[in-house]
């Protein structure tokens, strides 16, 4: 082997999946109607991208889901478990 | 010797659209290969699969680095990948697209030919899988196989899907040839 | 008399699973691994939907899949099964038993690269860390190859109580898809007998026998020697058997007729280029066609393909590497620390042999790891072959 030549790390370090921003490959996008909304966060818990947060809306003293658009996948299942039909699946591409 | 390259990401049938074009192209009387080339195996991550087509015996196994054929199901890897490489003026280019968003990277093959496959896969499957519909796409704008040998395939592939999965690729398929 | 053999287009795994299907074993066992999958499936959804004779039998490791067809072949039966990479290095122990104890089990390997790093796609690393186990190894460079070695590998394994592995390059052949005809069982079985092994030679509560006795520094010796004489002998048998498994496999019209383009084709080895070339390729495995498809355009360039690597057929190679200047040995395998194992075979077989002149043999590496070998590699390999340089060289760059 040459001196010098560059050596290969074996050792690597964890990646972050939020290198990854897999938003572009959704076909359907979740929108949630804030007025419906209840505040359950049981779209945010099964939600498989962690896409959802819940986050304190102190006017109105509930709880609020914020999709990030730049991971929703569009799977739709948050749309499926809102037991008060508050989040609409639109075509997105 | 033909040479088809497919780009699309893992669960999108890219790999059973080159083993469909070799179907098709065998049943047409040619000697046809088809092979895959998995990254990590996930959903979402960009594969390629390859096809060859000839009237002789293919023996060579590398991949396809000179595509006279390209396929692309999936335009968001156009920027993320180098879905063009080896492309030259005569590559016949296909696009799953409504339109034409990339004349700004001026490409070397003035082929171009976009198919709104997610449309036609959405109406008629119900799901954006594409592959059965860009094929038909092939048929259109290269001839490379006919129509009745994909559907011969189709029906080969699919056979342990049932029924109601082929009849609805079969007529997804054929609708790109009347768009 | 209507053949049911005609030419159809299937993927590889495809392609073996229903070769063993018609070849009907007693028993199946193996334990999914990266790329040998999808033959198992097949295999296993063939039992599932009332297609095939054999018993298939889930085993949790390699470890244990490869002990239950050592069982089961020592009570007399045939067997199959069917692994890659670490589940290969998984079963190593039992692989070496196999041979020690004369079991006539057939393998199929998926060549796949050995960890560490993980990586799952194609070299031979997995075939050359068993290579000295015993086995009869061949190698398949295309899924008619692959089919027919099978069927082979079942007649000389049951002939002269060898176990065979039948090398196919994971992904490249398991997961192609090709043109390939697969023999029905009329046709396998006009060729391979039923087995039946002599009374006494395996475990029968009627006459109870040992098999894998205990050897000391008395008698071991011996036993491998015998173990090593068999294998050489078997070069001439393996040489008449293909003869008659392509004789009968044409009588029954099951012959594909794939380009025939080779000068010289004997079961061990097959030779495609010139009668008097300066430089010869050495290479084995599904690589073959891409060599091939670029010395077509090469005048004084021939290659030499290795269909049976163990037992190593030196001197068919001698024969053919004697005209020759510059042998360049291409091999998906290296024995870290050395060269590649086939270079290393060539290099001992040419110093045993009567050839006078000074060869130029070099060891190109390539395609560890599922490194896509192109014919542009293989361009460049044929002009660094007459060069008296470094005899080693790893072949990376597309």
């Amino acid at each position: 082997m040459k001196k010098n030549k560059k050596r290969i790390e074996l050792v690597v370090k964890p990646g972050t999946s939020l290198k990854n921003k897999t938003g572009p490959w959704r076909t359907e996008k979740p929108l949630t109607d804030l007025e419906i909304c209840i505040g359950c966060s049981l779209c945010a818990k099964v939600c498989p991208d962690s896409a959802i947060t819940m986050k304190q809306n102190l006017k109105k003293s509930k709880l609020e889901p914020h999709t990030d658009y730049n991971y929703c996948k569009g799977c739709g299942l948050c749309a499926q478990v809102c037991p008060v039909k508050a989040i609409k699946m639109k075509k997105d591409y | 010797m033909e040479q088809i390259r497919i780009h699309g990401r893992g669960g999108q049938g890219v790999v059973t659209a080159a083993e469909l074009i070799a179907l098709a192209a065998f049943y047409d009387g040619h000697e046809a290969q088809a092979f895959p080339n998995f990254g990590v195996e996930r959903s979402g991550a960009p594969i390629q699969s390859f096809a060859r087509i000839d009237n002789q015996a293919i023996i060579t196994r590398e991949q396809i680095y000179e595509p006279s054929v390209l396929i692309i199901q999936d335009s968001t890897l156009i920027g993320n990948v180098d879905v063009f490489q080896g492309i030259s003026k005569k590559t016949k280019i296909i696009i799953n697209a409504t339109k034409n968003n990339w004349s700004h990277l001026h490409l070397k093959s003035k082929h171009l030919y976009f198919s709104p496959a997610t449309e036609i896969a959405l109406k008629i499957l119900g799901k954006n899988i594409v592959n059965t519909v860009i094929l038909g796409a092939l048929v259109k704008y290269t001839g490379l196989i006919s129509l009745k040998s994909l559907e011969k395939a189709v029906q080969t592939k699919f056979a342990n899907k049932g029924t109601e999965i082929i009849k609805k690729n079969i007529a997804a398929l054929k609708m790109i040839d009347k768009i | 008399m209507i053949s049911k053999n005609k030419k159809q287009i299937l993927e590889g795994s495809n392609a073996i699973a229903l070769t063993i299907k018609n070849i009907a074993p007693a028993v199946v066992s193996a334990f999914p691994i990266t790329p040998q999958t999808h033959i198992v499936e097949d295999l296993a959804k063939m039992k599932a939907d009332g297609l095939a004779s054999f018993e298939y039998i889930r085993a949790e490791s390699e470890f244990a899949a490869a002990s239950i067809v050592l069982g089961a072949s020592a009570t007399g039966v045939r067997v199959y099964s069917a692994t890659s990479s670490q589940g290969l290095l998984l079963m190593t122990e039992v692989v070496f038993n196999i041979a020690g104890m004369r079991l006539p089990v057939v393998m199929t390997v998926a060549n796949r690269s050995v960890s560490a790093p993980i990586n799952i796609w194609n070299d031979h690393g997995d075939a050359m860390a068993v290579r000295d186990a015993g086995w009869i190894k061949f190698f398949a460079s295309n899924h008619q190859e692959s089919v027919n070695q099978h069927i082979l590998a079942y007649k000389i394994a049951e002939k002269l109580q060898l176990p065979v592995m039948i090398n196919v390059d994971g992904f490249i052949l398991t997961h192609s898809y090709e043109p390939v005809i697969i023999p029905d069982d009329k046709t396998i079985k006009k060729y391979l007998p039923v087995y039946q092994p002599p009374t006494g030679t395996y475990l029968d509560p009627k006459n109870p026998v040992t098999l894998g006795a205990f050897f000391g520094p008395n008698n071991y010796l011996e036993t491998r020697q015998m173990l090593h004489e068999d294998l050489m002998s078997s070069l001439e048998i393996i040489k008449e058997e293909y003869k008659l498994l392509n004789k009968t496999l044409a009588n029954q019209g099951a012959n594909h007729q794939r380009q025939k383009l080779s000068r010289i084709d004997n079961g061990l080895i097959e030779y495609y280029g010139p009668q008097k070339p300066k430089t010869i390729l050495i290479a084995m495995g599904s690589v073959i066609g891409t060599i091939l498809e670029t010395i077509k355009n090469f005048k004084d360039v021939g290659l030499l393909k290795i269909k049976v690597y163990r037992p190593f057929p030196a001197e068919e190679i001698v024969k053919i590497i004697k005209p020759a200047q510059n042998i360049a040995v291409l091999e998906k395998a290296i024995s870290l620390g050395q060269s590649g194992p086939l270079y290393a075979d060539l290099a001992a077989t040419v110093m045993a042999s009567k050839i006078k002149k000074n060869l130029n043999l070099k060891n190109y590496i390539v395609g560890l790891g599922g490194r896509d070998i192109t014919q542009k590699m293989i361009k460049e390999i044929i002009k660094d072959a007459p060069q008296k340089n470094n005899y080693l060289k790893f072949i990376g760059k597309i």
